[in-house]
């Protein structure tokens, strides 16, 4: 924890000052707090992930962003307090917590940084995945390094010639004695260059889902190069990639699970994937309503601050219960998915194209709603709408959401 | 010598929190506001968590005087390392009104009870300002202090503290048992991990009336009056040095 930021503890000073200002330290008691219904140990979770947001990652959102930054250390440094693989099984390393204390956590890291903690997301679906569908040299063998974050993982399924589409995945692995040749080409990848493990979906056999098997490809491993960097508009924090595979030799043996169960496994991982990218678009949102509701107590025009505006006082209203009413679906979604229960998919589907959506506007109206100032990159809520754009295009575009809800409604079981 | 270290953790108005005054001047708003561990204590339980961990100590056990939610601060102590936990229930008007010498005697009563080696505090409450409790817990013990400490080291049964004070830096050696005050710069408390945080769960809190430790709550201080800190005026500019001089004269500054 850092104390420089404070001036003097003991006059009860308050400001963390950051490079952009003043962001979610103060603990909010505000219609939105993201404590309510909370158990005292989810509350202590959440508190962890707070001071941590605001203390290591707040005060360098703005660089990072900027300078296009991989925090590898802060990453460490949060691995060292349990997030590289929350809920992993703590016998290889994980934190054994559920799916609901992890969105409660991603909630929270996120207002100090939205594109870093959906790359730790990301990182822990990928631990996640070998803990679940690995054997038991697999898992004794990532898994412990991946939740330290000694190593640090990227899930590769998307293709240029198949996003939402991706059963139709062109990338092939060969069996060839006891290791499968890949080739192909992955896109868009997170942490694509930088990252040590790489979760490839990759065709073994026929064409369609029931083709496809998951392999662990380690970097180093001959065969295996990287595009450019991806230049783009937010998650700037994290590098993006394509992966190449040219005659890229991965062993049998790091295959997960068997041969095409590969989708299968791809899909379960993004169904918590798509909870937790859920939950980073609830804390950016939380944040911005915020930085809005602070900005409206203080500008003042036509002789009065803008929050005696009664259009302005109704929009943040509608803002904070849009953003309360996304937040108790990505809960719910993430109780039935620890659970096992039926709705889960359509649950966690639903969840993610709601508040996707919604913390996209609140963040665009926050923005509005600081006028001019919005726009300006000195001011945070700028880089909360840029990061959380592409929530609703990836771990499935929100229209995929809507083809999977629709499907559950429409197939004759 | 035990081993045991005792650390005193208060429950206080967050630090980021705007404080405000209650309509009658009787005190601040707490009802509703956020709290946490004192900044001070946070950095106590460090010192001693890392004394622990040096193996120079064998247990640490934090202590709280407050009403139920004491416990909340408790537990972050032992999220932070802390082996077990004394709650030492204090409620209503008596909680109101406990101040420094209260919480010294209880402090000081636990110390014998517990047979302490070591009493490390916060130096002072973000809330009441005192910068007494380690004080007045060392004088009714009759142990050394070390107050305003940057830096504590163990030799053998003595202890070293650097003493942070108007003129510089103070190195005193002091026998032990003592009562150690920590200041800001003695160390970064180090956040909770989940699966500490899952750990603390399990330890114990042991319930204490301050009664069972003889002592008495009743307090010498009466609060009269809480009011806001004045309002910034406007300033004046002042063409000249000769005119600044005249007014710093004029309001009897000079």
């Amino acid at each position: 924890k850092s104390y420089s930021q404070p001036k003097c503890l003991c006059a009860g000073c308050v400001i963390t000052v950051t490079t952009y200002g003043f962001i979610c330290s103060v603990p909010c008691l505000l219609c939105v707090a993201a404590s309510y219904g909370l158990t005292d140990e989810q509350k202590e979770f959440q508190k962890v992930a707070f001071d941590f947001a605001a203390n290591e990652m707040a005060p360098h959102m703005a660089e990072w962003d900027q300078k296009e930054i991989f925090p590898v250390e802060t990453m460490r440094k949060a691995a060292e307090l349990g997030f590289g693989g929350i809920y992993v099984q703590p016998d290889v390393g994980g934190s054994g917590l559920s799916r609901l204390d992890t969105s409660i956590i991603f909630e929270a890291l996120s207002t100090g940084c939205v594109s870093t903690t959906a790359y730790i997301s990301i990182h822990n679906m990928c631990a996640w995945m070998i803990d679940t569908f690995g054997n038991t040299e697999q898992r004794e063998k990532f898994c412990p390094d991946l939740c330290t974050m000694e190593k640090f993982a990227s899930y590769c399924l998307t293709e240029p010639g198949s996003g939402s589409d991706a059963a139709s995945l062109l990338t092939t692995a060969q069996r060839k004695g006891d290791h499968y040749i890949l080739n192909g080409s992955k896109a868009f990848i997170s942490g694509g260059g930088d990252t040590d493990v790489y979760v490839v979906m990759c065709r073994t056999g026929g064409k369609g889902a029931k083709g496809i098997s998951c392999l662990v490809v380690e970097k180093g491993t001959p065969g295996l190069s990287f595009g450019k960097k991806e230049k783009k508009v937010g998650w700037n924090s994290q590098p993006t990639r394509a992966v190449i595979f040219e005659d890229c030799a991965v062993p049998v043996t790091n295959r997960l699970g068997e041969e095409g169960q590969g989708f299968n496994i791809a899909m379960k991982g993004l169904n918590g994937g798509r909870i937790n990218i859920a939950s980073c678009s609830l804390g950016a949102a939380h944040a911005s309503v915020e930085l809005a509701r602070d900005h409206l107590l203080v500008r003042k025009q036509f002789g009065e601050t803008l929050s005696n505006n009664q259009f302005l006082q109704f929009k943040l209203a509608e803002m904070a219960t849009r953003l309360v009413a996304s937040r108790l679906m990505v809960r719910e979604a993430a109780t039935a998915l620890q659970e096992g229960r039926r709705d889960a998919v359509s649950l966690c589907s639903m969840a993610k194209l709601f508040a996707t959506d919604e913390c996209f506007n609140i963040c665009n109206q926050a923005l509005q709603m600081h006028g001019g100032y919005g726009y300006l990159k000195d001011y945070a809520v700028q880089q909360f709408v840029r990061d959380i754009r592409v929530h609703q295009i990836l771990e499935g575009t929100n229209e995929v959401m809507r083809m999977i809800i629709s499907r559950n409604l429409l197939t004759e079981s | 010598m035990s081993g045991r270290v005792l650390v005193g953790v208060k429950r206080v108005i967050d630090y980021a929190v705007k404080i405000r005054v209650k309509p009658d001047n009787s005190g601040v708003v707490t009802d509703g506001v956020k709290h946490s561990m004192n900044p001070f204590c946070e950095i106590a339980v460090e010192e001693a968590v890392k004394l622990k961990e040096k193996k120079l100590i064998k247990e640490v056990v934090a202590v709280s005087c407050g009403p139920q939610q004491a416990q909340e601060t408790i537990r972050t102590a032992l999220a932070m390392g802390a082996d077990r936990g004394i709650h030492v229930q204090v409620t209503g008007k008596d909680y109101e009104t406990l101040g420094p010498l209260q919480v010294s005697k209880i402090l000081a009563a636990l110390a014998k009870k517990e047979d302490a080696q070591l009493i490390i505090l916060g130096k002072q409450a973000i809330d009441d300002d005192c910068n007494q409790t380690g004080q007045m817990t060392a004088a009714l013990l009759d142990w050394p202090q070390g107050t305003f400490a940057s830096e504590v080291s163990m030799e053998g049964d003595k202890l070293k503290v650097v003493r942070e004070i108007d003129g510089g830096l103070e190195m005193i050696k002091i026998n032990t048992p003592a009562v150690v005050s920590a200041d800001l710069r003695l160390n970064t408390p180090r956040y909770a991990t989940l699966p500490n945080i899952m750990k603390a769960k399990k330890k114990k809190i042991a319930n204490v009336n301050p009664a069972d430790l003889g002592v008495d709550l009743t307090s010498r201080v009466e609060i009269l009056r809480v009011d806001e800190p004045p309002q910034r005026q406007a300033g004046v500019k002042v063409e000249t040095v000769d005119d600044l001089v005249g007014k710093l004269k004029d309001t009897g500054r000079i």
